[in-house]
């Protein structure tokens, strides 16, 4: 049962860096697509459902862990700013794809590199997982 | 596990995530804009995939192997038969193979269009190159899918 939700955990956090991948190529100037945004977007919500479900049950199954510990909070608060800050991101392209502007590859760079930020994060607390 | 595990440990087992993660990450983009090229023949998006293999998904995969190897150092595993090591070994080291060669055949396939719209001929399809890359692509997502089970289960 640990290995399988372990497994189901770590899944939706290599997901993510699929969503972490997607984004930079709009910063360096290439144009994006309905298809690569939707890669993007559908990587950031199953990776979120994944990381939020099994790793909540993980930490009430494993005995030593509770959802009230510092670095178990830490990351369920960092995931919900790396949302915000990609929700940010999102929007930019969004416009793009919508409107067909110039490309505002700035601040799609800014909010995508807070939220890259944000979730390198939460690979630190949940390696080092400190205080516990 | 963050009991058993030694701190010292936790410095190669980050990069080693990390690598993975990123590599993982690269290889997916880089087989939807390849994929995409075939259906499309669109040469933006085989570049789009060969700049990912070659500055994204490389660098990350030294940094998954080294980091690896070092872990294995760390543990006293160099020598272990487990089949979860093994599987991690023939992942990598067959893996890379693949991944050379899927980004040799994307940069062919970039400096082939190069050639032919400098020349001012018809850039025509993106190329038998780029449909076998992008398969290779896949079968590397798949190992490493398998890959990530085996790391996170580890069967002996």
């Amino acid at each position: 049962m640990y290995d399988t939700l372990l497994f189901l955990h770590l899944l939706g956090a290599f997901v993510t860096f699929i969503t972490v991948v997607v984004f930079p190529a709009y910063a360096v100037g290439i144009a994006p697509s309905k298809g690569s945004f939707a890669l993007g977007d559908w990587a950031w919500n199953v990776s979120g459902v994944l990381l939020l479900v099994f790793g909540v049950w993980l930490a009430l199954y494993v005995d030593g862990y509770e959802l009230w510990d510092g670095w178990i909070l830490g990351a369920i608060v960092l995931l919900g700013i790396a949302t915000a800050f990609g929700a940010r991101a999102r929007d930019e392209v969004l416009a793009q794809l919508g409107e067909g502007g110039e490309p505002t590859a700035a601040m799609v760079n800014t909010w995508h590199w807070l939220r890259t930020a944000s979730v390198v994060a939460i690979l630190v607390l949940m390696v080092w997982k400190p205080g516990a | 596990m963050a009991a058993i595990r030694p701190d010292d440990w936790n410095l190669p087992l980050f990069l080693h995530l990390l690598g993975a993660m990123v590599t993982v990450g690269a290889l997916v983009t880089a087989a939807y804009y390849l994929f995409a090229a075939r259906r499309t023949g669109s040469l933006d998006m085989v570049r789009t995939g060969f700049r990912t293999l070659l500055w994204v998904a490389l660098p990350a995969f030294v940094v998954l192997r080294v980091a690896a190897q070092w872990l294995l150092d760390k543990e006293g595993l160099e020598d272990s038969e487990d089949a979860w090591i093994g599987i991690g070994f023939t992942a990598t080291d067959i893996g890379v193979l693949f991944l050379i060669i899927a980004t040799v055949l994307t940069g062919l396939a970039v400096r082939r269009a190069g050639r032919a719209q400098a020349g001012a001929q018809a850039p025509g399809t993106v190329g038998t190159g780029t449909t076998v890359a992008a398969w290779l692509t896949g079968v590397l997502i798949v190992a490493y899918t398998v890959a990530i089970w085996a790391m996170a289960t580890k069967p002996v």
